[in-house]
């Protein structure tokens, strides 16, 4: 039995040491917010917060995830009111939306970080991929998540 | 079976019965998420029972809000915004109390198909269906205005409607539609309501918020990957890794008796392991010992097939335009430029892996996924399953991506495959690996051109000669026995440079190796080779070529506003310091003209790096400009993508290229400022959005190199060229 902890609930689990804490997120618990792009550690639509740590969950065993706080993209806010979330709805982010549940917990965390980015900070830190290209935006949407944050 | 008889169009106005079948956008759906009854009937009311249905587009509530349905597929172009905004435009109702939901393909199929085609492509979902939709919400207007009007005994012309609400003009009575829609659903007007002119549009042409943008910052937007059933299994494949070749014999001791897993499942070309959750079924696929037969792909590799190309452009071809006499203009030309062009197959690679969950029953199949033909689906799991079409229920979700990929749906027949063979609802997922290795790619082509130059330098003669693969051949839809596909010689055969002696030629020429439409088609590779191609004769001709293309595109009011208004936009006059250039390209296609700058830097070591793009769109009108920028943009980093790294090798027959690691994407450090302005023409023209930003962006950031560094790029991607030490 392995116990985590995600969005503050705790679960044990009867899975492999080695399962990727992206498919006991998806098949094992049934949260699928946080999505399989890649399985590499690649494109980064799996990332979750790992005791606050953007991590990809796909190159995550579940045994390496115990003991530690998990946030997923559902328990990011309870009613998408994080800055990012906000900023992301202002600016009409996402396309497909495929990618972004990644896309969000990775600013979030790059914003915790990094509370007043440049841009050259945004392109050395993220890296996820977004096949719809929504990077413009993103750019702008994390600029405006930041003026939040700091207000 | 009686739950599956044809139900008419009729019955459904009589009753008033809402369907809800597919996802509601706006709408949270909570606990809809887990485990969804599988046994609802068709157009079941699911969270709007208090619907009443106006029409099979238009859906009412009490509280007067609207649930528009949409045929064709959200894949990100926002279309779940604007075909509910083009209805909403005539039907008067508060675009506040507006949510969307897909229609269904099962009751296009039984009930006369009330939404024509549901298949999105050729960027025709705003083109093909804005009359009807505009027809769909003006007719249910009139049909609530005169139920109100039935109501209190007046003239339905004494009658206006508004945000929802009719009003009685003269005694200013008021009813809102929530209350008029069961009523309204019952009238039969004696004349349609002719729909409005660009002119009379207040919501249309307005910027929107798009309708799913909630849905998609916090996890709760449904793709089909995320689908979970009762009872479901998971299903990883693999398939020879030689198109078209077979399984021979599979060695399964490596996985016998793992943890969750509960059969092999024969599938076309390879095998299925169903396991009882993704990741098993996954790890068991990989060890699995295949021997496969090639078959008559075995040993062919990207090299051999660019030489055939090349070859076969010395061959037979056949014609696809002409006009004038190219070799009498060509034997008087004063200056002569050929040049050769190449594109390699590039890979759609949409970020949800390509899936499908299928449950069989006896008399009944359901399917969730995300594709971009429904009606097509529902064919394609009716014949996997050998069952009647109208037994089969497709239910579409969001696409994480489509750009041609989902238009056929290979994982479907599996999923169907798999599913009847283990009598339980399956989730089949394709790993990365197999996406991309398995993809239906954009055709490698070959193109050259042969031009005359006059003694003023500009063009007297133009020939172009295109060897390509033909889709539909792939497809196996059509021999093409013409030997001329429209895709393949899209852009080329429909130049509007005024050359009097043009000949256009097509050769088409398929390998094993699958090919489709992959964002924007032929008009793809075939303006990256035409654009860049003009700027050579513009410096052959010793002119700018922003000037070059002005000359050549007189008389096309439409081309010259795009391309001055590019200019302007575009700083074009500006000087570019060494090391940086700036590229100018303009391309038509499905029906609307892009043009683009692009302004690059380029080290001393060669590396590219792309700054600023500006795109000049005229699509004639638009729905919503927000969504408009949002696809110009997209389109943009799509096609610089493919234009920088895109290149899917064939070595021994197979895809070398296997997940983003080796198949590099765009990402933020690559992205640049992309500016779009909009030079519409308005008029009868209602131009595609999805797909034509994507044609000028290659040639666009080409000639950028070639104006910093004065390399010529004539084949793709830009990674393979050494740009090193500035020219
Ligand atoms: S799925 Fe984890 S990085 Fe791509
Ligand atoms: S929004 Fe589609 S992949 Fe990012």
């Amino acid at each position: 039995m392995i116990e985590i902890s995600v969005n503050g609930q705790v679960h044990r689990l009867d899975v492999e040491d080695d399962m990727p804490l992206l498919w006991v997120l998806r098949d094992e618990l049934g949260m699928t917010g946080t999505k399989y792009g890649c399985g590499i550690g690649q494109c980064g639509a799996c990332t979750v917060h790992v005791d606050g740590e953007a991590q990809r969950s796909c190159s995550l065993p579940v045994s390496a995830a115990a003991g530690t706080k998990i946030t997923t993209i559902e328990g990011l806010s309870p009613d998408s009111s994080h800055a990012v979330q906000k900023a992301w709805i202002a600016e009409d982010v996402p396309q497909c939306g495929y990618c972004q549940s990644g896309q969000i917990m990775a600013a979030a965390a790059f914003l915790a970080a990094n509370p007043k980015p440049t841009d050259a900070d945004i392109d050395a830190n993220l890296s996820n991929i977004c096949r719809c290209g929504t990077y413009p935006r993103m750019r702008k949407a994390i600029h405006r998540a930041a003026a939040l944050i700091v207000r | 079976m009686t739950h599956l008889a044809p139900l008419s169009r009729r019955f459904f106005i009589t009753t008033g019965l809402s369907a809800a079948g597919g996802l509601v956008v706006g709408l949270a759906l909570p606990g809809r998420a887990d485990a969804l009854p599988i046994n609802a009937a068709p157009w079941t009311p699911a969270g709007d029972a208090k619907a009443a249905e106006v029409n099979a587009w238009i859906l009412i509530e009490p509280d007067d809000s609207v649930i528009i349905r949409v045929a064709q597929s959200e894949m990100g172009e926002g279309i779940f915004t604007a075909l509910p905004m083009i209805v909403a435009e005539e039907l008067e109702c508060d675009w506040t109390k507006v949510r969307a939901e897909y229609a269904e393909a099962h009751r296009n199929l039984v009930d006369g198909r009330p939404y024509q085609r549901m298949g999105t492509g050729g960027s025709g979902a705003v083109r093909r269906s804005r009359e009807f939709l505009q027809q769909a919400g003006a007719s249910a207007r009139a049909r609530l205005i005169a139920a109100a009007a039935r109501q209190w005994g007046v003239a339905p012309a004494e009658c206006a409607a508004r945000d929802g609400k009719v009003t009685h003009t003269a005694t200013k009575r008021v009813l809102g539609y929530g209350a008029l829609a069961s009523a309204a659903a019952k009238i039969t007007l004696a004349q349609e309501p002719a729909i409005k002119t660009p002119d009379q549009f207040r919501l249309i042409g307005q910027p929107q918020a798009r309708l799913d943008t909630a849905l998609k910052v916090n996890g709760q937007a449904k793709f089909g990957i995320d689908m979970r059933l009762e009872g479901m299994v998971y299903a990883a494949v693999t398939t020879c890794p030689v198109f078209g070749g077979t399984v021979k014999h599979v060695d399964d001791s490596k996985v016998k008796g793992r943890r969750g897993i509960q059969q092999i499942v024969p599938i076309p070309g390879g095998v299925a392991v169903v396991a009882d959750s993704f990741w098993r079924a996954k790890q068991a696929v990989a060890d699995l010992v295949i021997t496969w037969d090639e078959g008559a792909g075995a040993g062919t590799s990207s090299d051999q097939f660019r030489k055939e190309y090349r070859d076969a452009l010395d061959g037979p071809a056949a014609n696809a335009k002409r006009s004038g006499d190219v070799n009498a203009a060509m034997a008087k030309a004063s200056k002569r430029i050929d040049a050769l062009y190449e594109a390699p197959h590039v890979a759609h690679a949409a970020m949800e892996p390509l899936n499908a969950t299928v449950h069989v029953q006896a008399d009944r199949l359901d399917a969730w996924m995300g594709t971009q033909d429904p009606d097509g689906a529902l064919q394609r799991a009716a014949t996997a399953a050998g069952m009647k079409p109208e037994q089969v229920f497709i239910h579409n979700c969001f696409l994480g991506g489509g750009f041609g990929r989902r238009a056929v749906n290979d994982e479907l027949t599996q999923a169907v495959i798999v599913a009847k063979a283990v009598g339980k609802p399956v989730k089949l997922v394709w790993t990365r690996e197999e996406d991309m290795q398995h993809d239906r790619y954009r055709p490698q082509a070959a193109i050259r051109f042969k031009a005359g130059l006059g003694s003023d330098g500009m063009p007297v003669a133009w020939d172009m000669r295109t060897a390509v693969g033909s889709i539909s051949r792939s497809l196996g839809r059509d021999p093409v026995t013409s030997g001329v596909e429209p895709s393949a010689v899209e852009g080329l055969a429909n130049v509007p440079y005024a050359v009097a002696n043009l000949n256009v030629d097509c050769i088409l020429k398929n390998t094993h190796v699958p090919v489709m439409f992959w964002r924007s088609v032929g008009s793809s590779q075939n303006a990256f080779a035409l654009e860049s191609f003009v700027d050579e004769m513009a410096v052959a001709a010793g002119k700018d070529p922003y000037h070059f293309r002005r000359d050549l595109l007189a008389g096309k009011p439409d081309f010259l506003k795009v391309l001055d208004t590019l200019a302007e936009k575009g700083d074009w006059s500006k000087k570019q310091p060494a090391g940086k250039g700036r590229g100018i390209a303009i391309h038509e296609s499905f029906g609307t003209i892009v043009g683009e700058i692009v302004e690059v830097a380029v080290s001393p070591k060669g590396e590219v790096k792309v700054e600023r793009v500006v795109a000049v769109v005229d699509c004639g009108h638009v729905v919503n400009p927000r969504t408009v920028e949002m696809q110009i943009e997209s389109a943009v980093i799509y096609g610089l993508t493919a234009a920088l790294y895109g290149e899917i090798t064939i070595k021994d027959g197979r895809v070398t290229e296997s997940n983003f690691d080796g198949y590099e994407m765009v990402r933020f450090a690559d992205a640049p400022v992309i500016e779009t302005y909009l030079a519409l023409s308005g008029g009868s023209k209602w131009g595609g959005i999805g797909e034509p930003g994507t044609p000028p962006i290659a040639p666009a950031l080409c000639n950028a190199i070639f104006a910093a560094t004065g390399k010529r790029i004539r084949s793709l991607p830009i990674k393979n060229q050494d740009l090193s030490g500035r020219a």
